[in-house]
């Protein structure tokens, strides 16, 4: 009996010491190696008196379960002050930079494209498409825009023959044709694409972009036209109210013709649009002349509707705060970087154009 | 076109303010761009004469003018025009006044140290020309007495610039405008009584027009005014065209000009003794030659309709008039001409000599072909009430009877084509007020178009007047329809935007450039494609349509590398022009990166943008659009714009399809010639149009789904290969052992050098083995093992290493 209370008292003695590792295995071989003090304790068993050996045994058991668990502690402590003593002498600066990355970025134009491209397809449009070299014909005279008419004068072309009948497109005005030849009506598309004049200045660059629209069936008015430009400016710049003015105009490819300005303001350098007193003037429509329809093979009698060319890097201009056109086609890697868009930024209609 | 309130209200009874005007005329189309005030305090510039002139003491071309205003001291000033002279009649601008042009105040200032008090004025600074050589010099006597009155009457009236679309040539004149505001409700037309010319006398000087082939005149009204004295212009006159801007030179051009404007009748005044035995017009022949008024020698082609005496060509017809037979202040008789021009043959003489006149804007857009004794009568008549003289009756041959158009007008027309309606009554009245006239029909009316108007010949035309003038805010809006028939995008223009992002995503700048380019530069990267030239491009460096991308990226990112940025990547997606036709376009996406991966890193190892790192991109980007990449195929031919060793064209499947992309170095003669300052240049293009589209959409490949459980194995090979050989033959062959048990193949590493044979090289290859069906045991390793050993050194002359 006294000899487990001395056992005990021992171990307890030597165990509140200071230990490492291999003292305390030494110290656990001692207890419970094969000829360890608690192992030899277990062979008296057979020994005791009957009476005596059930509650010695019984306090064998609890003794050794207790030292056996201390000693298990023990170690486990140890280990973990070793390896946490390892990983504090591997700490390192985590405020170091990071591997270097790059971003990449779409250009404004591409993104208005799509933004664009993105509200019209909601209210039922498709994309079309043409070339940047246009023959005459669909440049200008199917657009009922005949050889020796003064409104060709508002197109500086850029000619690629003598004889003028290659050039490039002055308006995306050319799919309409294009639209109509290869297929049946109705017809309801956007086209945007590069268009091209030979005047360069601050305002004008000989390369820019347009969006055409196309709506024909049968009975397609000037108030479907309305309402349709009304939507899309309202979704592209976002807001829920616009002052819009539709005012007539001339264009040899549609009749009655309109030039739409948008009200805007100027509060504090910034411009606001859709409210205020001036105009800006950022489209032009109509219903699609009947002489355009015949050119087409499509009857004017049975079909109408109508057609608008709004500037995309005007848009563009507005909606981000540009101030020089000329900026869009000079690729300074500052002016990309800032303007630009992150390529995960698709603009949609459930999650809104922009972020 | 440039009006005035003070002179559109001779036509017009009206007293709203001009705000209201300047809201209305935008409103019928009559655009309003500019409104400015002709100008505030314009009594402020003074007549004046130079009395004295000195050398500036501290600049060569500076003069210092003593300046007689009227007032008791001379004022200095300092002027710089070349044409300032002792005694020359100018005009004054003082302190405080606004010059027009630049509107700036002036301010007393000294000019390289001597002090200026206001300043001596050009044309162009007054707005009255474009002419900004030197001052203005008011050569007349008549000026001589008023050195120090104004210049300027004092105008009330703005200047307001009206942009007139080229279909209304009637609004080219005072008068027009006025009908259309009137028409709209804006005010009433007043009824001018037309004076008439009464005479008994003939017009003596014979005119004749030739029935030449598409002979350009169809009419010409003229008559003879004898004994006139030309003189300068009284005040009214000169301040009307003043009050638009225009410089009053005598009074009978001052006055074919002020018919000209007021009713858009341009008239011609020839001096009638300078022309030999009457007037035939005719088409002109080749070679003929003549000085118009502008003082430059034009070359006749054949078949120009040109006005010509007994000597030979006098004028070209509604264009412009020859120094032979102008009038001047001393003539005495004249020959008045108010004829009728076709636009077509106006707009091809004008377009061939390169003329731009007032008179051939106006013809080219049509001259009211009824309006030829109006205009006879209102100039002949201020011709003698100015200038004295008898006038002899109107004179007027023709070839031609003009009839008027006539329009069956369906009413219903107007509501289907603007969605509201109006009444036939408001019809009636805008159509009355525009000068139509009609007679009601059952659903129609029946129109009589006015002789004002070439642009109306069908119904759409009248539904666009009625709409115009009743005002576009009565348009409805009607909802768009949300309902979609067809899909936005089709499969090619999908894979336009995803290519596009998934450059982007991979750290490139997107940019547009011009599609065209430099000559220079679009040789280098021209290939075997030909160069396609602009006629009149906008620049000799911007001259041709581009070949390929590069050029211009090759340009911007010089640029760039110039602003000191070392590591760039940009790219385009655009057209490449392989012809001058419609349609000879490609769609590339082209991307070039310049300079080190990993410049400046503490951590990773820096080394120059390479080959591999285009190559990566391009795979990559082909994979994620849905390219399988165990089909790509690829090679080393490439264009003679990429570096020969280290550049590759890859194929979509091995070698049938059309170039898919070219990636690679670019060419290194390339880079001396265009002097890039970077480490590195590498790019790539990828041809849009030859990707063939997936077969399987995505919801195809998304829906059988299989993988495999069995254990997997890799063996690594190593094997000795001629230099030649490349990679891809080792690869391919192995991955045709057994797709259904080889899965996954990588080269890890590539030797040459020591302990290797000269012209040979190791390529270390791991292969990933496994089995849809069992998990495979020793024997089945072991055999497929020795097959790919076999196989790789049969099919390419390799080597196992052992």
């Amino acid at each position: 009996m006294s000899d487990l209370k001395k056992i005990k008292d021992e171990f307890l003695k030597k165990f509140n010491e200071k230990l490492n590792l291999t003292e305390i295995n030494k110290l656990k071989s001692d207890l419970f190696g094969k000829n360890g003090l608690i192992s030899s304790q277990f062979k008296k068993i057979g020994l005791i008196s009957e009476n005596d050996r059930k509650k010695f045994a019984s306090d064998l058991n609890i003794i050794k379960d207790e030292l056996q668990g201390l000693i298990e502690l023990k170690i486990k402590e140890i280990e973990n002050a070793e390896i946490n003593e390892k990983l504090e002498n591997e700490k390192i600066d985590v405020t170091l930079p990071e591997r270097n990355f790059v971003r990449g970025k779409i250009h404004p134009v591409s993104q208005t494209i799509d933004e664009i491209s993105s509200i019209f397809s909601e209210i039922g449009f498709s994309i079309e498409e043409g070339p940047d070299v246009e023959n005459e014909y669909n440049n200008f005279t199917a657009l009922n825009t005949p050889y020796n008419h003064p409104a060709r004068d508002m197109h500086d072309t850029f000619y690629l023959d003598e004889k003028k009948e290659k050039l490039l497109r002055t308006h995306t005005s050319p799919v309409q044709i294009r639209t109509m030849l290869k297929d049946k009506p109705p017809f309801k598309i956007i086209a945007p694409g590069r268009t091209y004049r030979s005047d360069s200045d601050q305002t004008h660059a000989p390369m820019f972009h347009q969006v055409e629209g196309l709506y024909i069936d049968k009975e397609i008015n000037m108030g479907h036209l309305k309402g349709c430009l009304d939507y899309f400016i309202k979704e592209f710049f976002e807001v829920k109210k616009i002052k819009m003015r539709f005012r007539p105009s001339h264009f040899p490819f549609t009749e009655p013709s309109a030039e739409v300005d948008i009200g805007y303001e100027i509060r504090d350098g910034k411009i606001i649009i859709g409210e205020g007193e001036k105009w800006l003037e950022i489209l032009g429509c109509g219903m699609v002349h009947p002489n355009v329809l015949k050119n087409v093979k499509v009857d004017p009698n049975e079909y109408q509707g109508y057609a608008f060319g709004i500037g995309i890097d005007r848009l563009a201009m507005l909606k981000y705060g540009i101030n020089d056109l000329r900026a869009f086609f000079e690729c300074d890697y500052r002016w990309l970087n800032h303007f630009g868009f992150d390529p995960l930024d698709v603009p949609t209609n459930y999650r809104g154009l922009s972020r | 076109m440039k009006i005035t309130f003070d002179w559109l209200k001779d036509h017009l009874n009206i007293n709203l303010k001009e705000e209201k005007l300047l809201e209305q005329l935008t409103n019928i189309g009559l655009e309003v761009e500019m409104v400015e005030s002709l100008f505030p305090g314009n009594e402020l510039f003074k007549i004046a004469r130079i009395v004295k002139i000195e050398k500036h003491p501290n600049a060569d071309r500076l003069k210092v003018c003593d300046v007689d205003v009227g007032e008791k001291e001379l004022k200095k000033v300092v002027c710089g025009a070349a044409n300032a002279k002792e005694g020359l009649i100018t005009i004054y601008a003082p302190p405080g006044s606004i010059i027009p042009k630049n509107k700036t105040k002036l301010v007393v200032a000294k000019i390289r140290g001597v002090t200026s008090y206001g300043m001596l004025c050009s044309e162009s600074e007054l707005n009255i020309s474009d002419e900004s050589d030197g001052i203005i010099d008011l050569a007349s006597l008549k000026y001589k007495k008023k050195v120090g009155l104004s210049y300027f009457s004092k105008s009330s009236s703005n200047l307001i610039d009206i942009s007139v679309t080229p279909n209304r040539p009637d609004c080219l004149g005072i008068k027009g405008i006025a009908r259309d505001l009137a028409a709209s409700g804006f005010g009433k037309l007043t009824a001018l009584k037309e004076k008439k010319i009464k005479s008994n006398k003939k017009q003596s000087l014979k005119v004749k027009i030739i029935k030449n082939k598409d002979q350009g005149c169809t009419a010409f009204g003229s008559c003879l005014i004898k004994n006139v004295k030309n003189t300068e212009s009284p005040q009214w006159l000169k301040d009307k065209l003043i009050s638009i801007g225009q410089k009053p030179i005598s009074a009978i051009v001052d006055i074919t000009n002020y018919v000209m404007l007021d009713i858009n009748r341009p008239l011609h005044a020839y001096d009638a003794d300078k022309i030999e035995k009457g007037i035939l017009v005719r088409n002109s022949k080749y070679g003929e030659e003549f000085t118009a008024l502008d003082n430059k020698k034009y070359k006749l082609e054949n078949n120009m309709c040109v006005i010509t005496d007994n000597k030979g060509v006098l004028g070209l017809g509604g264009i412009i008039g020859g120094t032979r037979s102008g009038t001047e202040f001393n003539t005495k008789n004249i020959l008045l001409e108010s004829a009728y021009f076709e636009p077509k043959s106006i707009r091809d003489t004008a377009k061939k000599l390169n003329i731009e006149t007032d008179a051939k804007f106006r013809f080219e857009r049509g001259i009211d072909p009824l309006s030829i004794e109006d205009g006879l009568n209102k100039a002949a008549l201020l011709i003698k009430e100015i200038c004295g003289g008898e006038i002899s009756k109107i004179d007027i041959q023709k070839i031609q009877t003009y009839k008027n158009k006539t329009i069956k007008f369906n009413i219903d027309l107007f509501e289907k084509i603007t969605g509201f309606k109006i009444s036939i009554r408001e019809m009636q009245k805008i159509l009355d007020g525009l000068g139509f006239k009609f007679k009601k029909l059952k659903k129609h009316l029946e129109l009589v178009v006015p002789s004002w108007r070439p642009d109306i010949n069908q119904e759409i035309d009248i539904v666009e007047e009625l709409v115009r003038i009743s005002g576009y805010e009565k348009i409805k809006i009607v909802k768009p329809n949300k309902e979609r028939t067809k899909s936005t995008l089709t499969q090619p223009q999908k894979l336009f935007h995803f290519l596009q992002r998934s450059i982007a995503s991979k750290g490139y700048l997107e940019t547009i450039t011009w599609s065209f380019t430099d000559t220079n530069y679009n040789n280098f990267f021209r290939g075997e494609n030909k160069e396609i030239r602009i006629i009149n491009p906008i620049s000799s460096d911007l001259g041709v349509l581009r070949n390929s991308i590069f050029s211009n990226l090759v340009i911007y990112i010089n640029k760039n590398l110039d602003r000191d940025f070392k590591d760039l990547s940009i790219f385009e997606i655009g057209p490449v022009f392989t012809g001058s036709n419609p349609g000879e376009q490609n769609t590339v996406v082209c991307g070039l990166s310049a300079g080190k991966k990993f410049r400046l890193s503490w951590i990773d190892k820096e080394r120059n943008i390479d080959v591999f790192d285009v190559k990566r991109d391009v795979v990559q980007t082909l994979i994620e659009a849905g390219y399988n990449s165990n089909k790509f195929f690829i090679d080393t031919e490439t264009p003679n714009y990429y570096h020969p060793g280290k550049s590759g064209r890859l194929f979509l499947d091995k070698g049938k399809d059309k170039v898919a992309a070219y990636f690679g170095e670019i060419h290194p003669n390339i880079l001396k010639k265009i002097d890039s300052k970077t480490e590195s240049l590498v790019g790539f293009e990828i041809f849009v149009d030859n990707l063939k589209l997936p077969k399987k959409t995505l919801n195809d490949q998304k829906t059988k789904f299989t993988f495999s459980d069995y254990q997997k194995s890799e063996r690594d090979f190593a094997f000795i290969v001629n230099k030649n050989i490349s990679s891809q033959d080792l690869i391919n062959t192995i991955s045709n052992i057994d797709q259904s048990l080889i899965s996954n193949i990588r080269v890890f590493d590539v030797y040459e050098g020591e302990n290797i044979p000269a012209n040979q090289k190791s390529i270390a290859i791991s292969v990933t083995i496994q089995s849809f069906e069992k998990t495979l045991n020793d024997s089945d390793l072991e055999k497929i093992n020795n097959l790919i050993i076999e196989k790789v050194e049969s099919k390419t002359g390799a080597k196992i290493r052992s």
